[in-house]
């Protein structure tokens, strides 16, 4: 855990000296952009709000893109999953009786947002598991069609007409702000941080959990230990989509409180960079959904001085170091693996085997 | 200081050693290994698996840098070279797994990376004639127009030896070459080995087994631990002292098992007939029954249909057509989870493929397969039983490091087999015990280890089908024996069948087909 925060430490470090070359190479200071990037989010109330606000849904998307690289997926579809999660959650906020008590009915939107990405990112599992379609393929695809499905459904029925947006929700669907100064932070924070203790429980501590981690790890051994291949990769991706479609409650009830063509787009993709640099695990993913919220909001703030470009080239810069640092550190824990257990417990014979078998 | 290299070259060895020392991180293979191959002798390399051996070879071929220490080649120090160089000064190696194009022919493969050429283009018919003269030469029998995968295991071997050859080595390393052979393709290949000798070659041989180093070996160097432990000339030397000196304590060679005491059928598989991975009838109706208390053994060269009959029976692969019961409970379309509660135990041919999760840790795999077993309310693990579970198989089984929370990376092959037939054992309905190469590319404690649980088993009234590739382990533990040969039984040898002298020799015969079962082979049903 330790090394993985001074892997981002460092990455963030070779970002800002790279940024530097960038932003003085345009004639500005990069210690003037530097500062009013870290001065507009964490120099104020209003700044952390709305960083926050940048970060829950990254949190969710994030663990859902770590969900499925856990069984040895990749879904890359957090895109469409979440579009369609925010578009039936706000049908249903807008759908459900006014009489219904607030926290049912956020519960009612939340759960139908997330069976919608479920069911999505579901079907791209079916089709893996019956037909063979590689899941990368079949997610990506499926965000095209979901985002072509999802205009003309609105276009043809739920549309406030002559706009790209549905009726607003009811009162008792919306979610409360986080009471920060203006900031459009809101209670679905907690709902992201709830998820995802509840994956980092699912996978350490549930026998599911175990199964799964042991499907991602070495798929033939755990399916020699009974565990249903089809059933697994179905389920991961179906949760892995609810994860996604969670993301409504955040623009949705929590903000927008309407479905908006193109709501919440980038995020399902950041969500994939947030699981790499969280390295899969959901504590990670919330710290580095908070670094990439702090610099997609940053990037706002200094967009008087520098291109917004700016941001995203220390985003990738990010990226690439930490994926760089990882393939980097596979090779030195395969070497240290071999040399493992010697200097711990001693044990000359295992150690000389693990080389041999290592290299030999 | 005389100077070796040129003064006394023509009696100098054919390679020789000095102190290497190599070390992969922490570990170190090799520790101050000085070895002398003398021109024209077989010399064996003996020692258990993480020896060092491998290690010790590919640095004098050139495949790895020793950390300190010399290597001279016939009189010559060699510093830093590669197997490029190695090859120019006439060392060749053949690897325990071929480095052979299958769609290619022979021809193709030997010159593969040296092409002769004629006007531009590669002149195959000078170099297929040149093959041929040496294959007549050795006796290698090998045909330079055929295509590499429709060839035998054995004669793929041969086309290795030729490539070596025909680049012009006279000092062949062979690492493992019995390893996948019948018995009558290693007798074929000692000839071939010895009559290079004749002709003035030299034969390194990097092998385990013993009978074969007494069998064609001139001269013996035995490593333990990355250190030569002992050097022998064969004339007068007794296999065990070799174990001996190979394990560094006497070894019991010969199994105590009682005569087996048959109970009610256990497993039992009704013609059954398997699809294999390529969409080839693997398994062809075969017919077998295992009764409570005995061992029955299937003998086969490997790709006859073992792996898929496995995997049949398990329930990783559908079945065309026939039936599979454990215990009397028909199985045949039961997924596999079902099938270890009927009471089903297996242990995996490959251990990294099937058996282990190799990033998980000594408790963690010691449950795979069971992990419905440890969870309390709401399908939560209970921990406190899967580490109490870990703690008493590791203390049964000597598993090393006994530490639960270790991870199965990081143990050698011998412990992690330990493992797996602990976790096998352990199941609670056990009542049939499946055992693929239980023992592969295991060393001799851990060996022995694992046939005295698996006896023990059958004292207790398991039912266990063994497959094996070595026939001696199949002997020794087997109460029966039948032969698989293209994906059906072609024989089964009953208890007294199996302790003829020369069984091993016909169970070799059978394995290949070309023992004529009518001629009193044993029964073909190995139903009992």
């Amino acid at each position: 855990m330790k090394r993985e925060a001074l892997t981002i430490g460092f990455a963030v470090l070779v970002a800002a000296l790279a940024g530097s070359v960038l932003i003085w190479s345009i004639g500005q200071s990069p210690l003037e952009v530097y500062g009013l990037l870290l001065e507009r989010t964490w120099g104020s109330s209003y700044g952390i709000g709305q960083v926050l606000f940048k970060t829950t849904p990254l949190i969710l998307t994030g663990l859902a893109v770590s969900v499925a690289f856990k069984v040895g997926l990749f879904n890359i579809g957090a895109e469409g999953q979440l579009a369609a999660g925010s578009f039936v959650t706000a049908i249903c906020g807008a759908t459900l009786p006014e009489s219904l008590p607030g926290p049912i009915a956020v519960a009612l939107c939340v759960l139908a947002g997330m069976l919608a990405g479920a069911g999505l990112a579901g079907l791209a599992g079916v089709l893996k598991t019956r037909y063979g379609a590689h899941e990368v393929i079949n997610t990506i695809m499926l965000n095209f069609i979901i985002s072509a499905v999802l205009l003309w459904a609105g276009n043809a029925q739920f549309f406030v007409h002559y706009t790209t947006h549905t009726r607003t929700i009811s009162d008792n669907a919306s979610l409360h702000d986080l009471g920060i100064t203006g900031s459009a932070a809101n209670t679905s924070l907690l709902l992201a941080l709830g998820l995802a203790a509840a994956v980092a429980y699912f996978f350490s501590r549930t026998r599911r959990g175990f199964e799964w981690r042991a499907v991602g790890h070495n798929p033939r051994a755990a399916q020699n230990g009974g565990v249903q291949l089809a059933g697994v990769v179905i389920g991961a991706m179906a949760t892995s989509g609810s994860l996604a479609g969670a993301v409504g409650a955040n623009y949705v009830l929590g903000y927008k409180h309407y479905y908006e063509q193109g709501i919440g787009s980038g995020d399902g993709f950041m969500g994939i960079a947030v699981a790499l640099l969280g390295r899969n695990h959901p504590a990670g993913i919330v710290v580095a959904a908070l670094l990439m919220g702090t610099l997609s909001h940053g990037g706002l703030g200094v967009a008087d001085l520098v291109p917004k470009e700016l941001v995203k080239i220390l985003q990738a810069i990010i990226i690439l170091t930490v994926a760089g640092a990882a393939a980097y550190r596979g090779r030195a824990v395969k070497n240290a693996k071999a040399a493992g257990p010697v200097k711990r417990l001693h044990d000359p014979d295992a150690e000389r085997d693990a080389a041999e078998r290592e290299h030999g | 200081m005389p100077d070796v290299g040129s003064s006394v070259a023509g009696s100098s060895p054919a390679l020789e050693l000095r102190k290497i020392s190599k070390t992969y991180g922490a570990v170190a293979a090799n520790r101050d290994v000085s070895l002398k191959v003398e021109r024209q002798s077989i010399h064996a390399l003996v020692g258990e698996n993480g020896a060092g051996k491998s290690t010790l070879m590919k640095i004098a071929y050139g495949n790895a840098r020793a950390d300190a220490g010399e290597v001279w080649i016939k009189g010559e120090r060699i510093a830093r070279h590669s197997v490029s160089q190695s090859i120019a000064r006439g060392i060749g190696m053949v690897h325990q797994h071929f480095m052979l194009v299958g769609t290619l022919t022979v021809v193709e493969n030997v010159v593969l990376g040296q092409e002769p050429r004629w006007a531009g283009l590669v002149d195959l018919p000078r170099a297929a004639s040149e093959i041929r003269a040496l294959s007549q030469k050795f006796g290698l029998d090998v045909d330079p127009d055929v295509r590499v995968e429709d060839l035998s295991v054995g004669q793929q071997q041969r086309v290795e030896i030729v490539k070596v050859l025909w680049r012009g080595c006279d000092v062949v390393i062979l690492d493992e070459p019995t390893a996948v052979l019948t018995p009558a393709e290693v007798r074929d290949l000692f000839t071939v080995l010895r009559g290079l000798v004749t002709d003035g070659m030299t034969v390194v041989l990097i092998t385990h087994k013993l009978d074969e180093v007494l069998a064609v070996a001139t001269r013996v160097t035995v490593m333990r631990r990355g250190e030569r432990v002992a050097e022998y000339a064969i004339q007068g030397l007794t296999a065990e002292t070799i174990v001996h000196a190979m394990v560094g304590r006497p070894v019991q060679q010969h199994l105590d098992k009682q005569p087996a005491s048959f109970g009610e059928p256990m497993l039992e598989v009704r013609d059954l007939h398997v699809t294999g991975a390529r969409g080839i009838p693997a398994v062809r109706g075969v017919d077998l029954v295992v009764r409570a208390g005995e061992i029955l053994g299937i003998a086969g060269v490997e790709g006859n249909g073992q792996t898929e009959l496995v995997e049949a029976i398990v329930g990783l692969r559908s079945v065309d057509r026939g039936a599979v019961s454990i215990a009397g409970k028909p199985i045949t379309f039961e997924p596999v989870a079902h099938r270890y509660r009927a009471g089903l135990g297996h242990v995996p041919e490959d251990r990294h493929d099937r058996a282990l999760v190799l990033d998980y840790s000594i408790q963690d795999n010691l449950i795979l397969g069971q992990q419905r077993d440890f969870v309390g309310s709401f399908d939560i693990l209970d921990r406190a039983r899967v580490r109490e579970h870990a703690d008493r198989l590791i203390r049964e089984f000597d598993i090393r490091p006994p530490d639960p929370s270790h991870l199965v990376s990081g143990m050698s092959g011998g412990n992690q087999q330990k493992l797996v037939v602990a976790r096998e054992l352990s199941r609670r309905a056990l009542s049939v015990l499946i055992c693929a190469q239980p023992t592969r590319g295991v060393d001799i404690g851990a060996i022995e280890a694992i046939h005295r649980r698996m006896i023990e088993a059958r004292d207790r009234g398991m039912a266990v089908l063994l497959l094996s590739a070595e026939l001696g382990e199949l002997r020794s533990l087997s109460d029966r024996l039948a032969v698989l040969y293209k994906g059906q039984i072609v024989a089964t040898l009953d208890q007294d069948q199996l302790l003829a002298d020369d069984v091993l020799d016909k169970v070799g015969a059978m394995m290949t087909g070309a023992w004529n079962r009518d001629a009193g082979g044993g029964t073909k049903d190995a139903r009992r």
